[in-house]
Formats: C-alpha cells, sequence, structure tokens
C-alpha cells in the first residue's frame, strides 16, 4: 500500500509516542513526546495523581458516610464492637505505617538528590513495614474470624456466645484488668424494644414507621442456621452486632486491599530504581507512588481511632 | 480505505492532495487499534463501541414500547421478562451509552486538537480507561447471557439484594465503567491545566472544552462514591452485611442517598459536554460570535457545582424529612438559573447571525427546544407539592426523556454530524441527513410528549400493564418511537454509506475556527507539527466561503498551505 514510505521506520505500537521524535537530542529519555519539558510532564503526572487520591478520599467516603450514619443511629453497636476489636495492634499498626511513611518521605527526598543506594534501602524499608502491617491484619484478622466475629450473616453467633462467656470467665477469674478483648459488660443492658435495628428514618412525612418491626432475628433466609442476627440483650450484645463487624471489616479490608497496591508500587519502584534513573531531574515516579502510600497511611489514621478507639 | 489508493493512482484527482498522511492510515493492522495511544484512535474505537451499544439499548426500548402496545400480555405473557427490557434499557443506554458518549468518545478525539495539544495528559491511562469500559461492557453482555437483571436501572435495594437475576454481573459493569469515567475526567483535567500551549488562555478556550472541564470535574469527583455504593450492594447480595437491606439491619434509604449521590450529579455529566457541542454548534453554524462567553463558561462550572447539592429530589417521597425537601427543591430551583443562562444565550447568539441549517444545526436547534420542555417540566417534579403526584409515573419517564435523550443524544448526536467529516475524512448526505433529523425529531415527540400527558393521567411507571384509558396513548407513543427508530437507521445507513462512497471532506467544511478545522480532514498522526497559533476561535471574520466549491476557507492557514 501506499503506506510504505512512511510505516517501516516505525512499527505500529505504541511505542511510536515513548521516547521517539527527540530529535533534537536533548529531550530527557523519559519525556513523553507531547511535553514540552519534563518539568510540565512532572507537574502534570502531581497533578494527576492529587486528583486520584481525591476519588481515593471519596471511595472510602462512602464507607466513612455509613460508618457515621450507623454510629449515629445505633450508637450501641459500636460501643460494643470496639470493645471485641484489639487496640495494641492497631496502634501497633498505626506505628509501623507512620514510620513507613517517614521512610517513604526520605525515600523520595533521597530519589531528588540521586542517592540511588539509600533510595534502593529505603523502599525496601518502607516495603517491610507493609509487610509488618498486613502481618498484624493477618493475626487480627484470624483472632476475629476464629472467634466468630465475622461480618454480615457471617456473624457466627454460638462462637461469638462462647467465646464472651469464656472471656467473661477469664475476667472473673483475674480481676479483668488483662482481658481487653470483652468488657461488653459495662454497656448499659439494652432493651431491644426501644430501639429497632432499623435507623430513625420512618419518622418521615409519609410514616413507614412498622417496616422496623418486620425486622426480625433470622429473617434473612440464609441467616437461619445460626440464629441470625439474633438479640440477645442478656448477654449485653446489641442487636444486630454484625453490622459492626460489617463495616469494620470492609474499611479495613478496602484499606488492606490498597496498602497491597502500595507495596506492589513500592516494589516496582524499587525493581526500576536499579539502573540509577532517577535523579534531579527524573523522580517523578518515586514522588507519585510515595503521595499514594501516604494516602494509604493517612486513611489508616483515620480508621485506627474511629473503630477501635472511640 | 479509500485514501491510500487515490494516493497510489498517480494522483488524478485534483483536490485530493496526494497522499495524506492522517491518523487512520499512519499505521496499520489491528495491534496498531488495539494498542495505540493516540487519542484520535481511541475516540473512535469508543464511538464505534458507544454506538453499537446505541443500537442494542434501543432495541430493548422497542422491545418496551412494543409491549405496551396494548394492555396485558402483547409480545410477553412474562411481565418478569418486561422488567428486564426496561432494566437493560436504562442501564445500558445510561452506563455505555450517554455518560460516555459525548466525553469519551467525541471529547477524546476533539478535546486535544481543540486545545492544540499532542495527546491528552495520560495517553497509556486513556486506553486504559478505554478497555475498563470493554470490561464494563462484556460484563452486560455476561448479565443478558445470564438471564438479564430486573431491578431497573437503579438497583434499588431492598429488591436488588435478594431478585435471583444477575444483579451482581450488571454491578461489576456499572463499576468497570465508573472507572473507565473517572480516568477520562482526571486526563481530560491535567490535560486542560497542564497541556494548554501558551497563547490558550483560559477565556481563550472554545466553550465545549469548559464544559467538558466542569463535566470532568463531577466525573473525579461524584464516580467513586458509586464505585463504594456498588462494591457494598455486592457484599449485601453475598454476605447480608446489613448496610442496605432491612431484613439484615439495614436502611434502604440509605442506598438511595448514596446512589443519587453519584447518579444525580451523572445527569449532569451526560448534559453539561452535549451543552458544550451545542455551544459550538450553535456558533459555528450561525457564525457568529457566542453571545456571553463568559456567562456559559460560567454557567458550566455552576451547574457542575449545583449539581452536586440536589440529589436529595430524588428522595421527596421517601422518607426523608420536610426540612430536608425544602432545601433540596430550592436548591433544585436554583439549578435552573444557570440552565436558562445558557438557552437565552444560545438564543442571543442566532439572533442577528447568518444561519445555516446543516445537519448539525438542525440537532442544535433541537436541542435547544427539547432542552427546554424537558428543563421546565423538571421544575413540576422539583416542586413539593406537585411531586407527589407526578412521582413514579410517565411524567418522570418523559421528563428525563427530554434531558437524557431529547438533550444529551440528541447534542451528542449533532456533535457526531458536526465532527463526522474531521472524524472520517468524509462528507455525509445532507437531504438524507435532513429526513433522518425529521423521522427522529418528530419521532421523539410523539414517543414522549405523549408521555407527559398519560403521566399526569396517573400512568405509573415500569407497569407492564395498564387500563384501557390509557391505551391510545400508549399507541401514539409506540408509534413515535418506530418514527424514531426509522430515523436512526437511515442515519446509520447514510453515516456509513458516506465512509466508503462519501465526498472527501474539506478541512473546513462549516466555517468554523476553532483550531481542530485549521487540521486537515482526518488531522494527522500529531495534530500539529509546531504549537498552533492560537487567535480568536470564534472569529469568523478570517473565514471565507468559497461559492465556487462550496466551502469555506480560513485565511490564516493559506500561507501554511502553500508552503
Amino acid at each position: 500500500m501506499s503506506g510504505s514510505e512512511h510505516a517501516t521506520p516505525e512499527p505500529p505500537t505504541p511505542e511510536g509516542h515513548g521516547p521517539g521524535e527527540h530529535g533534537s537530542g536533548e529531550h530527557h529519555p523519559f519525556q513523553a513526546h507531547h511535553w514540552d519539558t519534563m518539568r510540565q510532564q512532572f507537574e502534570a503526572g502531581k497533578l494527576g495523581m492529587w486528583l486520584f487520591l481525591a476519588t481515593e478520599v471519596l471511595l472510602f467516603g462512602g464507607l466513612f458516610c455509613a460508618y457515621f450514619i450507623y454510629r449515629s443511629n445505633n450508637p450501641e453497636l459500636f460501643e460494643y464492637g470496639h470493645n471485641a476489636l484489639n487496640k495494641w495492634l492497631g496502634a501497633g499498626n498505626t506505628i509501623v505505617l507512620l514510620v513507613s511513611s517517614l521512610t517513604m518521605a526520605l525515600g523520595v527526598r533521597a530519589a531528588q538528590v540521586g542517592e540511588t543506594k539509600k533510595l534502593r534501602i529505603l523502599l525496601a524499608l518502607t516495603f517491610v513495614c507493609g509487610c509488618g502491617f498486613m502481618s498484624i491484619k493477618y493475626i487480627e484478622y484470624s483472632e476475629k474470624i476464629g472467634h466468630g466475629y465475622l461480618l454480615g450473616s457471617k456473624f457466627d453467633y454460638e462462637k461469638v456466645k462462647e467465646h464472651e462467656r469464656e472471656a467473661r470467665e477469664a475476667e472473673a477469674h483475674t480481676g479483668g484488668h488483662e482481658t481487653e478483648v470483652f468488657a461488653a459488660a459495662n454497656i448499659p443492658a439494652y432493651v431491644p424494644a426501644e430501639k429497632s435495628a432499623f435507623v430513625d428514618a420512618p419518622r418521615g412525612p409519609s410514616g413507614i414507621a412498622p417496616i422496623a418491626e418486620e425486622v426480625k432475628p433470622g429473617h434473612g433466609a440464609e441467616d437461619g442456621a445460626h440464629g441470625g442476627p439474633g438479640v440477645l440483650p442478656s448477654e449485653g450484645r446489641p442487636r444486630n452486632a454484625h453490622i459492626f463487624f460489617s463495616i469494620y471489616f470492609m474499611m479495613t479490608g478496602l484499606h488492606g486491599i490498597h496498602v497491597l497496591i502500595g507495596m506492589a508500587v513500592i516494589a516496582w519502584l524499587f525493581v526500576t530504581s536499579r539502573d540509577n534513573r532517577f535523579g534531579p531531574s527524573y523522580f517523578a515516579p518515586v514522588e507519585i507512588g510515595g503521595l499514594y502510600w501516604h494516602l494509604v497511611d493517612l486513611i489508616w489514621i483515620y480508621l485506627f481511632p474511629l473503630l477501635y478507639l472511640i | 480505505m479509500n485514501a491510500p489508493e487515490t494516493g497510489t493512482a498517480a494522483a488524478p484527482i485534483v483536490e485530493a492532495p496526494p497522499t495524506p498522511h492522517h491518523y487512520l492510515n499512519h499505521s496499520k493492522g489491528f495491534l496498531s487499534w488495539a494498542l495505540t495511544l493516540d487519542h484520535k484512535r481511541i475516540g473512535v474505537m469508543y464511538l464505534v463501541g458507544i454506538l453499537g451499544c446505541f443500537g442494542l439499548g434501543g432495541v430493548f426500548a422497542l422491545l418496551v414500547r412494543t409491549e405496551l402496545w396494548s394492555p396485558g400480555p402483547t409480545i410477553t405473557s412474562d411481565p418478569n421478562m418486561y422488567n428486564m427490557w426496561f432494566t437493560v434499557h436504562g442501564a445500558v443506554m445510561v452506563f455505555l451509552v450517554i455518560i460516555p458518549g459525548v466525553p469519551a468518545a467525541l471529547g477524546n478525539f476533539v478535546l486535544p486538537i481543540m486545545l492544540g495539544a499532542k495527546d491528552v495528559a495520560f495517553p497509556k491511562l486513556n486506553l486504559g480507561s478505554f478497555y475498563l469500559w470493554v470490561g464494563g461492557a462484556i460484563f452486560f453482555i455476561l448479565t443478558l447471557l445470564m438471564g438479564g437483571v430486573d431491578s431497573g436501572w437503579t438497583f434499588y435495594t431492598p429488591y436488588s439484594a435478594v431478585t435471583k437475576t444477575a444483579v451482581i454481573p450488571a454491578v461489576t459493569g456499572v463499576f468497570l465503567l465508573g472507572f473507565s469515567s473517572i480516568f477520562t475526567g482526571l486526563n481530560f483535567i491535567v490535560t486542560i491545566h497542564k497541556l494548554r500551549p501558551s497563547g490558550m488562555t483560559w477565556f481563550k478556550m472554545p466553550l465545549f472544552l469548559w464544559s467538558s472541564y466542569a463535566t470532568a470535574v463531577i466525573q473525579v469527583l461524584a464516580t467513586p462514591v458509586i464505585g463504594i455504593t456498588l462494591l457494598l450492594l455486592i457484599m449485601e447480595r453475598t454476605l447480608h452485611v446489613g448496610i442496605f437491606t432491612p431484613a439484615y439491619g439495614g436502611d434502604p434509604v440509605l442506598f438511595q442517598h448514596f446512589f443519587w449521590f453519584y447518579s444525580h450529579p451523572a445527569v449532569y455529566i451526560m448534559i453539561l459536554p452535549a451543552m458544550g457541542i451545542v455551544s459550538e454548534l450553535i456558533s459555528v453554524h450561525s457564525h457568529k460570535r457566542p453571545f456571553g462567553y463568559k456567562f456559559i463558561a460560567f454557567s458550566s462550572v455552576a451547574i457542575a457545582m449545583f449539581g452536586f447539592l440536589v440529589w436529595g429530589h430524588h428522595m421527596f417521597t421517601s422518607t426523608q424529612s420536610p426540612a430536608m425537601n425544602a432545601i433540596f427543591s430550592a436548591i433544585t430551583f436554583s439549578v435552573s438559573i444557570p440552565s436558562a443562562i445558557k438557552v437565552f444565550n444560545w438564543l442571543a447568539t442566532m439572533w442577528g447571525g447568518s444561519i445555516r441549517l446543516t445537519v448539525p444545526m438542525l440537532y442544535g436547534v433541537s436541542f435547544i427546544f427539547l432542552f427546554s420542555i424537558g428543563g421546565l417540566t423538571g421544575l413540576h417534579l422539583g416542586t413539593l407539592s406537585t411531586d407527589i403526584h407526578f412521582h413514579d409515573t410517565y411524567f418522570v419517564v418523559a421528563h428525563f426523556h427530554y434531558v437524557m435523550m431529547g438533550s444529551a443524544l440528541i447534542g451528542m448526536f449533532g456533535g457526531l454530524h458536526h465532527w463526522w467529516p474531521k472524524l472520517t475524512g468524509r462528507m455525509f448526505d445532507h437531504t438524507q441527513g435532513v429526513i433522518a433529523w425529521a423521522f427522529i425529531f418528530v419521532g421523539f415527540n410523539v414517543t414522549f410528549f405523549t408521555q407527559f400527558i398519560l403521566g399526569s393521567q396517573g400512568m405509573p411507571r415500569r407497569y407492564y400493564d395498564y387500563l384501557p384509558r390509557f391505551e391510545i396513548y400508549h399507541k401514539i407513543s409506540t408509534i413515535g418511537s418506530y418514527l424514531m427508530a426509522a430515523g436512526f437507521l437511515v442515519m446509520a445507513y447514510y453515516l456509513l454509506h458516506s465512509i466508503f462512497a462519501g465526498k472527501q471532506a474539506p478541512s473546513n467544511p462549516w466555517g468554523a475556527n476553532s483550531l481542530e478545522w485549521h487540521c486537515t480532514s482526518p488531522p494527522p498522526h500529531d495534530n500539529f507539527k509546531s504549537p498552533p497559533p492560537i487567535d480568536d476561535c470564534y472569529d469568523y471574520g478570517g473565514v471565507d466561503y468559497d461559492p465556487r466549491t462550496g466551502q469555506y476557507s480560513s485565511r490564516a492557514d493559506q500561507p501554511a498551505a502553500s508552503s
């Protein structure tokens, strides 16, 4: 075809866009052809990452919103649930992530001044902190799952009952100062009839209040096997206790996925930094990857007090 | 296909320049498209996919209308089948067609060229967002293969959490499409901020870029919320987490709030880019500078801002408190201010202009007419006292079809005709274009204006069966939908025909002056050899009409063409 005169020199691949067309010879090897300067490219990348971080905040925002709505409508769920979480493990995770943010920030600095060796050490440290975080998360999750504290219809009321009885007995024996796991006895007696599991929404003009009354224990078909979201006021456990763990697992789970993605980014930076490519003229990937890692850290800084402490 | 051959044949035709090199013949082969990073090719791939999905959604619309031809069973005796048809129609049209329609297809193609840039800021992300769209489309097809979904396109809980139909694949598809939309928006924001060549100041940008920018802001800031909402819905279905379903302790109204926090701004994702197109169409085809450029530009931003604050008007009858209802109602009314600014500015642009009723202009004028009806009937629904009556009736159906189809899609088809010569390098047939437009415009009004009457008389939406007294209106509406379908078939015919047998398009067939018309048709691979000189894109003084060829040429391009 007629394309012969211009088809041969360039393979029909996306790389036609890449380092090609730097005839003037002064282009940086990592400068894409549609940018005039490296600085312009860097600033665009950074703006893009900030926008992406905004979308991440909004993605988590949905869950935070669910948290606040359920917390304000059913505070007893959170009063009960947060006592079942191990705040020392949570605090350990917070420290690990804060340290990793420090090493990441120092790593960005190392990339900017071109100290590749230091950069690689700091990236490795950040990665190790990520592993530490996920390990602690693994221990925490295993403990919760082992005791039946699971999300939604997987919440195992029999196991939880068993665990709470043991915890109460242990408390009676030891005087109770070690058993952070279960301190629900402090909760004032919960009377389910006073407050529906449903939120207070039916106060609205059209008045469909009776819906709330229809929520019966084990109403969901799949819940029948283990009693469903039962009401056990005598043991100090509020109705629909599973909702706290739904929110807990979804928030920390989504955050955990983000930690894993961040670790993958750091691993990729570690591998690509082998060839000394990062230096004063080109450090955008490290800085932008660092921004993402800081966001992961920041979200945890909110998750920790909201779920474990208050 | 034709362009290279005319080149090899010793160039006997005088007006065809020898082997014009453009983005379509830049490289060949499947991979040169599948892995392309060229925003123009990505735009074309989006366009093909979106128009295909438009056909699919259209078929389901016709099934719905045909079923409603008479009361009781007409073409199916299974009401659930009918539920699936309108759900698939709505979901396909909203998520696969209208939301990506203008930004991802036409926007991808023209935005960088209009701006004077070589590409979007992140070409790889752009390709990635196209494949996310493809992934979303595959999940929709999977949904169909698994027997469809019957929850309505809004996926309201608790029904969507318990229905046995394929909710999860459909919701996963929407999730992927959401991220496709986010990445497109992100790309456009960064492109407009960072890739404007020197001289292209904010207030020299064509109005389409302003509306694309406002759209992109909504895409980035609203779409993540639907993402998490749909993830929660999947969790609710699989693990019964108890967020949205009363049976598990959840709150279905919370789903509505989450859903509409995205989906109302999404209405502006759909309409704003179409408004941007119309701003271009009206100005170019009236050969007159837009009246009140800054007002049109800022009204786009204002609509984007207001768009975030009105979602509660979808819950007037869903146990929302009267105080909240009043607040949302008031903010909803205030959206009509920037909308009206646009409409009056367009009319003032046309006034005293030298209007040519080209096919794109016909769509542009139709937009103003249909959007006015769609917008004004929105006030009936934003008013609390009348909404109680109109809620969940065909009045709502008619209202949002006037906005979604009569405005967003009509604007998109206007843009498609406007930029078709630029996209393909071919002219479509004017007469056939007018015939198709007439069928669509008349058919649309017959279909949906009837539904305003139907709704005001109490016909509820989404019903499979109805009382005999509604039959005449349903029959008229169905006939209208067939007229529209005929119009779209004619359009498909002449557009496809033009690709293979259309006249070569000149670089500036409409006498416009924004940067894309200074490129050849189709544009070259790199858009611009060197940064283009930025002048006033709405100054038509330098564009000359040549009555012999019936074409326009820009005086600024003359020296460039001769060199």
